[in-house]
This record gives C-alpha cells, structure tokens and sequence, in this order.
C-alpha cells in the first residue's frame, strides 16, 4: 500500500505562507479612519451626482429622480439601484468607500450602518456649510442619523412598532404594560395566547428586547455610547418580557416567531396582542385567510406609565466625503426630504415620514390609517443602538435576551453578560 | 403396495410443505422487500411533494395542512417571476446558468488534459499530484471566502461575475479531474493502438475512436459539475449581487410584497423549478450519473 | 460446516489487481516514464496553476491577515484606526476564548461575543457530523441492500432516491423550516407541537433530519456500487454452508464493501465538518446549531483579519480529520483512485 501523500502539498503551502508572513507581507489592513481632509474638500463642488438606495420596489425614487433632473439639467441624479438584501447593500457601500471611489455622492442607509460608516470617516457631517434643518423631523429619527454629538445623515423614512389588538375583546386597548398583562385573563378565557412580539433569535429580538428595556426606563447604551445594562430599568424590562414568558401570557411557541409567524398566529385569530410593523395591518385587513379582518384594533406599544418606547426602523441620507460635487448632494438630499417628497414617499410606498406634520395630513391617514398611531409610537421611540459596532450589539444583545426570556438564564446574568459582550466589543477586537 | 403408495404421499405431502414453507418465506422476503421499498420511496419523496403541494397552493392558505392539494393556483409561479418586490428570480435563474456553463467549461477544458495524464500516463509524483487535487476537493468553502472577501473588496470585484466563478472552480475543477480520471481508467485504449495497427493516424485515432469513447464520460462529468456549481451557496450568499446572485441565494432571500413578509407559497414555487430541471436530467441520466458519482469510490 | 468463509474468491475491490499503464510495462520503462513525465507535467500544469490561484493564493493569504489586529476604534474622535500586527493574538482569542477588555487586554469571552462561540461551535460541528454521517451510513447500507435486491420498480426506487440529492441543500433547507414550522405540516402530521427551531435539540435534530434526508442518497448509491461488485455466488456459496443472514452480512458484505464504505464515510465526513447552508437558513445558527463555518462567516462582517484566523482553525481541523481518516482508519482514497480500475468485473 501506497503512503498517500496528498496531506504534503498543503503542508508546504502553510510552511510557505508561515514564512511569508514573518517578512511582515501586507494584506492585512482593512478600515483607516480620519477622513478629515477629504471632508473639508468639494463643499462648493456642483455638477452631475449619483444617488444609491436598494431596491426602489414600489417605484418612488425613480420619478422624484426624473422630477429633480428636469429642475437641474446641470446637476442631473443618476439613480443606482442597489439589491433588496440589507448585507449586499451594506457590502456595496463598503467596497466603494474603501476604495475612497467617488462614483457613489449620496447613499441611502439603515439607520443601524449609520454610525459604522460615520466612524470610518465615510460620511459628510452635516455641520457648518452642509447643515440640514432637522427641527420639524421627529426627534427620534434625527437621533438615529446623530453619531458623537454630529449629525451625519438625513433622516428619511422611518417606521416603528404598534400594537395590534382584538377589538372584540378588548374594548380599550391597554396604556401600560401592566394594564395589557392584566388583560390575559381574557385571551385565556377565549382560549388563545395572550402577547406575542418576534422572539426568534434574529434582529427582531434585539428590536423587541430594546423596546422592552426602553420602555421600563432603561436604555442598552447611554450618550457616551457605552453599554448601561446594569440597571434596575434595564432589568425591570426585560423580566416583562421573561415574566410573561414563563406565565404563558407569551405562548411558547413565540420563541420561534420573526415578524411573518406572528402575523400569521395574530391573523388566524390565535394571538390578542401583537406587536409588529405597520406593514401587517393591510395583509391582516384584507388576506383571505384572515379570521381578524373586522377585529383588529391598533395601539402605541404599552409602556411603563404610557406608551412604550418603540425601536425605531427606517434609512437616513448622507453624502460620501469622497463626493466632488457636494453642494448639489446638499441640495439633492434636501430635495429628498421635503414635505413634499415624504408625502409622495407615504402615498406611494407607504414608507412612514420623518415629518411630524404630515402624520396629521387627512389624505395620508385616509391611506393609511395607522399613522396617528405610528405617529406616538415614533415619537416615543429610541433608535436601536447607534454604534459602530452594531454587530456586535446586536449579538450581544440577542444571545443573552433569548436565554432570558426563555428563563434559562437569570435576568440579572443575561444583563450583566451582555454589557460585558458590548463593553469587549467596543474595546476593538 | 398400499403402504408404498401412502409413503410416496406421504412424501410428497412434506415436499409440497416443505416447497410451501420455502414459497412462503420467499413471500415474506420478496413482502419485506417491497415493504421496506415503500418507506425508501416515502421518505425520498414526501418532502419534496410537500414542496410542490405548496407551490400550488393560494398564498392566503399558506399554512393549510391538508396532504392533498388544496386551494390549487397558479398565481406563485406568477410571482416567483415577479421582479416588482425586488426578487429577480428570472435573472437569478440566468445568472445560475451562466455561472454553471463558465464553471463546468473552464474545469473540463483544464481537467480533461490532467485526466489524461493521471489515467494514461506513467510518471514520478503521480500520486502526489493526485493527492493534491483530492485535498483541493475536500477544502472548506469558509477558509476561501475571507481572504478573498476582503481582496474582492479592495480590487472592486464584489457582486462580479468573476467573483463568484473563480472560487466555484476550486471545488468543481478537482471534482472534475477525479470523475474523468476514473472513467478514463475504464476506457479500452487498446482500442486506440489498433486503429493505429490499421493506418490510422494518431490524430485519426482520437477523432475516431477515442472521442465518441470519451465522449459520454465526459457529459456525464459535465452534469455533475454543473450540478454542484449550480447548488453552491455558501460562497454565492457572500460575494454575490442583486444582479449576479444565483438561484440558491435569490430562494434563500426571497422577499415577499411587505418588508418582513416571507412568501413561503412563491419560495415553493421557486424551489419547484429550480429543481425540476434538475430532476429531469438526474432521471434521464440517471445511470451515468449514479456511474460518475460513485466513480473512484469502488474502482 | 464452516462459518470461517473466506472471501478471497472476490478479489478486493480496493486491490484492484496491478497498477496496468498502457503501454504495458518493459524494457525502457525508465525512459518511458521520463517521456511520458514531460507531457504529463504540461497536461497537468493547467490544473495545478489553476488550483494554485483559486486555492493556495487564498490560503496564504488568509494566513497572512489573520497575524493582523482587526482596525479598532479611537476613543478621542470615535473613528476607525488601522489594526498593525497581532502576532498569533487572533488565534489565542479564538482558542482560549478571549476578547479584548475594555481597560486594555484581553478578558474571557462574555456569553454573546462570537469569540465565547468557539468551543462549542467546534462541538456543534463534530456532533453534527458524527450523527449525520452515522445515520447516514446506517440508513444508506440499508437502501442500499434493499436497492441490491430484483423486485420490480426498483429502478423507480432508485431513481427516487437521487431526488433529494438534486434539489440544493439552500432549496432543502427553506423546504424543511417551512415544514418544521410551528404551524407547519411536521407537527400536524404526528400531532406535536414542538418548536423545531426554539430550543436546542428540536433544533440540531431538524438540522439532522434535513442533512439525513438530502445526502444519504449519495452514501446509499456508493455502497449500492460496492455492494454489486461482491459475486452472487459467494452469497450462494455462503448459503450453502448454511451461514445466517447475518453472517452473511458481517463475514462477506462488511469487508468486501468496506473500502467504498470508508471513502464515503470519509468524503461525507469532510462534506458534514463544512456544513453550512443547511443551519445557516434553517436555523440562523440559533440554540447552538452554529457551526465552524458559521461562525466565520458571522465574523467576516466584524472584522476580517480575525475571521481568517478562525477560517485557518478551520481548514486545520478539517485537514487533520482527513489526516487521521486515511492514516489511520485506512480511507485510502488516493490508493482507491489511484488503483486502475481493473477489479471491477
């Protein structure tokens, strides 16, 4: 028998790479910060930009683009379209940024990259020359896009959690959290789950165990940006959640639940509260399988005293610092902004407005009738952590949360564990 | 006379028992057997009829349990193709054939001449060789895509077509050399040296001999390498675009009309075709295929 | 009456008779094999130049990132700063679980770092792998010896069986969360409620049961060919001297199939250790069903220089199971594939 020997090859190329590597071979590298001079740079640059954003599904940019390009021949926005998938897009951003490419002015992104790519130096801060008026935008939506003190985006479009709720039993919806666990007596009596959120453990958790902290008081990461777990608010939180886990006020199977399961539990008339985007509210209304069309009432997520404070979804505007032409961006981005621009944004895509004005506008509630409710929710609402290394948070925040709530680990534990996976990874890895 | 009459069937009588007991257990196995054929064809194909079920099913009853098809639409396949969501499954679809065509091209083209050699010829570090390309097909996906994830990035090939070929070939080319070395193994290239006893010349004896000899093996090779491009999904899922991304990972991202919406009627649907065609060559060539796959193994 | 039975009237697959090249061997063979190494090293070239870019260049360079400290953040102004060397840092944080402190340093990994993963990701991915390719072996010899019999439609079955091999394991994965869902079609059938994908056994079995399903066609079709290279008549003969069923199986069928039997085992071993898209879509990862690969690709997106040591890890553990495989277990794949092919008959 032969000694295979296929293990060698292999072998030599580590030895070899090993080697390599000792004499100090680049590569390596990744991210450098600063960004200083290249945002000082083109602040009065005018001339033809690029505007990027996902996917434009329900075909909202592309007429605004062409609405915009008749006013400014000279300035005109070309419009990429990136793909609908968060992380491709995220990706995008990324390599054209690091390669310092100045082919990409005016970039769409989630609010949770927003800190990320203002800490790599990326993104224009709206100060001095570029500064935005944000004072008729929600407070909360103008936080997300707010890194360090400086604000480095445009808030756009937003959205935030509300409460569905069965209207044929209960009358009132609830105010606090308390009121709405006192109700369960009910859902049990009907015989159906009482609460139910998305438990999964994916960014939905992070979403509703950030609500469940903020809206008992606490907060998952102060001003500084440092974790602020260790509190009795945070604690307080998430023992709601943990709580009404092991009572059975949340149905077991909400463990598994992401946005589409909850629906489905809520619409087939097995749920009584239910926390989700507005988005559900047109498939719970109108599917046909829906046993909830005439039934379904909508609230401000429950809170402590009032109403809870929401996670807030949504993307922001910002100019790359690499832009030549950024006094068009500035105009570009003000442009997407407007009143006007929402109120198309609202009516067309049913994207929710960063303007509180327009949550009163009749036509629009006509649309879409949950607005006054999103309206309290957003207002309420605390953006999910503004930090570059949301990632990290977000895992942290979902290893920890999940345990917890399925009472496998202690509340305190799981707090304490995920301000020291915050506080490790904010130490740079 | 009596008694030797009443032995003889007597005799007989345990023989036809005994011919029965034997009939019986042959029963019992050949019972046994189509029994547990049963449960093979069960567990195969349950699933995958849950998938067409599905596909079939209204959107509005995506959860109905019923075994038997309910609710019976065409509308998923409608919207399986339907880009107004942000799904391009069509060019999803192009995408995965045109990657899988490149792919299996690129490895045949080079693997067939290493086949060749590695089936035919005589030299020093045969296996050394060979091990090398064995050790190629095994290596994980993971330990490829970092550093090429980082190097797309920084060269601008992220969401590229290339991006996405060049690293399928690593795992299809290995493939491809170690199928068509076995079948060149198997091959009567005594065939070749008699054409040539007869005139022919040696360019003549590969045209004429030994290419219609290769010629099966190597589409046979051909299906299995765009098989295997065509289920990739790990590499795909990180260094792939809205525009180039296969079907693996447009089906795994699939979104539905709402943010958050998982249309699992449409993804059925999507599944259902992406598999179909796949099924169909599987079952024609079936044969061949089960001959490349277990290539090497048993030779 | 013997139960001793000998299976030498079969010649070993594995043996495979004499390593036979054409031109058979003679006098010259010397300068023949240096002729014939001259166009083998140009018909080679293109393979191994083309591997050498898609697979060497990657494992070089993945080691060289992963000796670089990932970029961290300044504190002063909250933005980016390059990493510089690490050293072999990146390796000790994954090995023995340390992340970096706030203070400075590094602390042991709190539980919701990916660096607290480590360990059991690794135990994740052998448990995966041991349990999958051991039901899989079972189940395949299984259909494998009811394929073998004659009975009619058994080309429907065999047919049948290479359907779940050709769907792509991204399509079996959505396919088996949409049954394993809580509403789904698994718990109505056998009138459960279990949440497949809430806690952490349902989970890693349903990982099990999809990974089971969609690959031991593939184990079942490499022992089907082994098995039919084993002559009717050593069974006849065996039956003859009275050997039972099971003698039949442990004495004749285990060691005549055993050298395919071991290079299966071995390619779905190394195939189950890079697991990925199957708990990647059906599970996220969640209750411990994050493996290795996972686990990198989890890290790619916080910080690529340590995401490349992790691979490295990876590809190293990988390597030596293969290592340990064929050294010792006797999977002697380039011994299979390297023998002529000439046992078959």
């Amino acid at each position: 028998m032969k000694t295979p020997r296929f293990l060698l090859p292999a072998a030599t190329a580590g030895i070899l790479a090993l080697t390599l590597s000792a004499c100090g071979g680049g590569g390596g590298g990744g991210t450098t910060g600063g960004g200083g001079s290249d945002a000082d740079a083109n602040l009065d640059g005018r001339g033809p930009i690029t505007y990027v954003q996902g996917k434009d599904n329900s075909n909202v940019v592309r007429p605004l683009v062409d609405k915009w390009n008749a006013a400014h021949p000279n300035e005109k926005v070309t419009f990429k379209e990136q793909t609908d998938q968060a992380d491709q897009q995220h990706d995008d951003i990324v390599q054209h940024f690091q390669a310092k490419q100045s082919d990409y002015d005016v970039v769409d992104v989630d609010v949770v990259w927003t800190a990320e790519f203002a800490a790599k130096g990326w993104l224009q801060p709206l100060k001095d020359k570029m500064a935005i008026d944000t004072s008729a935008m929600l407070k909360p939506t103008v936080d997300s896009a707010t890194y360090k003190g400086t604000l480095y985006a445009a808030p756009q479009t937003s959205d935030g959690g509300i409460l569905y709720y069965r209207k044929d039993l209960v009358p009132t919806p609830p105010k606090t959290w308390d009121e709405m666990m006192g109700m369960c007596s009910i859902a049990k009596e009907n015989n159906i789950g009482c609460y139910a959120g998305q438990f999964s453990k994916y960014e939905g958790l992070t979403v509703n165990a950030s609500e469940a902290i903020n809206s008992a008081g606490g907060s998952v990461l102060n001003k500084d940006g440092k974790p602020d777990l260790n509190t009795p608010e945070a604690k307080a939180g998430l023992e709601n959640l943990a709580k009404a886990y092991a009572d059975g006020n949340i149905p077991k199977e909400a463990i598994t639940y992401k946005e589409e399961d909850s629906r489905q539990a809520f619409q087939s008339g097995k749920l009584m509260f239910l926390r989700n985007w507005p988005y559900a509210f047109n498939l719970i209304t109108t599917e046909g399988s829906s046993a909830v069309k005439d039934k379904t009432g909508l609230a401000a997520l429950p809170g402590k005293d009032g109403p809870g404070a929401s996670s807030l979804g949504g993307h922001n505007l910002a100019v790359s610092v690499y832009s030549k032409n950024k006094a068009t961006a500035l105009d570009f981005m003000k442009f997407m902004t407007s009143a006007e621009t929402e109120k198309f944004y609202a009516t067309q895509g049913s994207l929710a407005p960063v303007l509180g004005s327009l949550y009163e506008d009749q036509e629009l509630v006509a649309k879409l009738p949950y607005l006054p409710v999103l309206k309290t929710s957003i207002e309420n609402a605390v953006p999910r952590p503004v930090t570059p290394f949301y990632p990290a948070v977000t895992k942290a925040i979902q290893d920890n949360a999940y345990p917890a709530i399925k009472g496998e680990k202690s509340v305190e534990s799981a707090l304490s564990d995920m301000q020291k996976s915050i506080e490790s990874a904010g130490a740079g890895s | 006379m009596t008694t030797a009459t009443a032995d003889a069937s007597a005799l007989r009588a345990r023989q036809d028992k005994g011919r029965r007991a034997a009939q019986n257990r042959e029963k019992w196995a050949q019972g046994r057997t189509y029994l547990s054929a049963a449960i093979i064809l069960l567990w195969c194909l349950a699933p995958a009829y849950w998938m067409v079920v599905t596909a079939f099913r209204e959107v509005g009853f995506t959860y109905d349990t019923s075994i038997l098809p309910t609710h019976v639409t065409l509308d998923n396949f409608n919207t399986a193709f339907d880009t107004s969501f942000g799904n391009r499954f069509g060019q999803a679809l192009l995408n995965s054939v045109f990657i899988g065509v490149v792919v299996t091209a690129i490895s045949l083209l080079i693997g067939v001449f290493a086949a060749y050699a590695l089936a035919r010829l005589n030299f020093r570090g045969k296996y050394l060789v060979l091990g090398f390309i064995l050790g190629a097909s095994m290596f994980p996906g993971v330990a490829l895509i970092t550093p090429l994830f980082q190097l797309f990035t920084n060269i601008g090939w992220m969401g590229t077509y290339q991006a996405l070929i060049i690293p399928n070939i690593s795992f299809v080319l290995p493939l491809t050399v170690y199928t068509m070395t076995s079948f060149f193994r198997e091959m009567p290239w005594e065939l070749e040296e008699s054409a040539r006893v007869d005139g022919c010349t040696q360019g003549q004896a590969f045209r004429k001999v030994i290419m219609p000899l290769a010629a099966p093996a190597i589409f046979t090779t051909a299906i299995l390498a765009f098989i295997s491009s065509w289920n990739e999904f790990l590499i795909a899922s990180q260094l792939s675009s809205d525009a180039t991304q296969p079907v693996t990972v447009a089906i795994a991202n699939f979104a539905g009309a709402q943010p958050n919406q998982i249309p699992y009627t449409a993804i059925m649907a999507a599944g259902t075709i992406v598999t179909i065609p796949l099924v169909i060559l599987v079952l024609v060539f079936q044969r061949k295929i089960v001959a490349g796959l277990t290539a090497g193994a048993v030779k | 009456m013997s139960t001793e039975l000998n299976p030498t009237p079969v010649k070993s697959p594995a043996s495979g008779g004499s390593p036979v090249h054409h031109p058979p061997k003679g006098v010259g063979e010397d300068n023949r094999i240096a002729t014939q190494g001259r166009w083998a090293a140009w018909l080679l070239a293109p393979t191994v130049i083309a591997l050498g870019i898609v697979i060497v260049y990657p494992i070089i360079s993945a080691i060289v990132m992963s000796f670089q400290k990932d970029a961290g953040l300044d504190p002063a102004t909250g933005l980016f700063t390059q990493g510089g060397s690490a050293g072999i840092q990146n390796y000790v944080n994954w090995l023995a679980q340390q992340c970096s402190a706030p203070g400075g340093g590094t602390v042991a990994c709190p539980p919701g770092t990916l660096g607290g993963q480590f360990w059991s990701a690794t135990a994740t991915t052998f448990f995966f792998t041991v349990v999958t390719v051991a039901l899989e072996t079972v189940l395949g010899f299984w259909m494998a010896m009811i394929m073998a019999r004659t009975f009619r439609g058994r080309s429907l079955v065999r047919a049948a069986v290479l359907v779940p091999w050709a769907i792509p394991t991204a399509v079996t994965a959505k396919l088996w969360f949409f049954i394993f869902a809580f509403e789904g079609i698994a718990n109505k059938l056998f009138n459960t409620t279990i949440l497949w994908t809430g806690s952490q056994w349902p989970a890693k079995w349903a990982v099990i049961i999809a990974d089971v399903w969609k690959t031991t066609p593939f184990m079942a079709l490499l022992i089907l060919a082994g098995l039919q290279m084993i002559p009717a008549e050593v069974y006849e003969a065996a039956k003859v001297d009275g050997a039972t069923a099971w003698q039949r199986f442990r004495l004749i069928t285990l060691p005549l199939v055993k050298p395919a039997l071991m290079v299966a085992v071995l390619f779905r071993t190394l195939d189950a250790l890079r697991m990925f898209d199957l708990p990647y879509i059906l599970t996220g990862g969640a209750n411990n069903t994050t493996t290795l690969s996972i686990l990198v690709i989890n890290q790619i997106r916080q910080g690529f220089n340590s995401a490349a040591a992790l691979s490295t890890i990876t590809f190293i553990i990988i390597f030596l199971v293969a290592f340990i495989f064929v050294r010792f277990l006797g999977a002697n794949v380039v011994e299979q594939s390297g023998a002529t092919g000439k046992g078959k008959k």
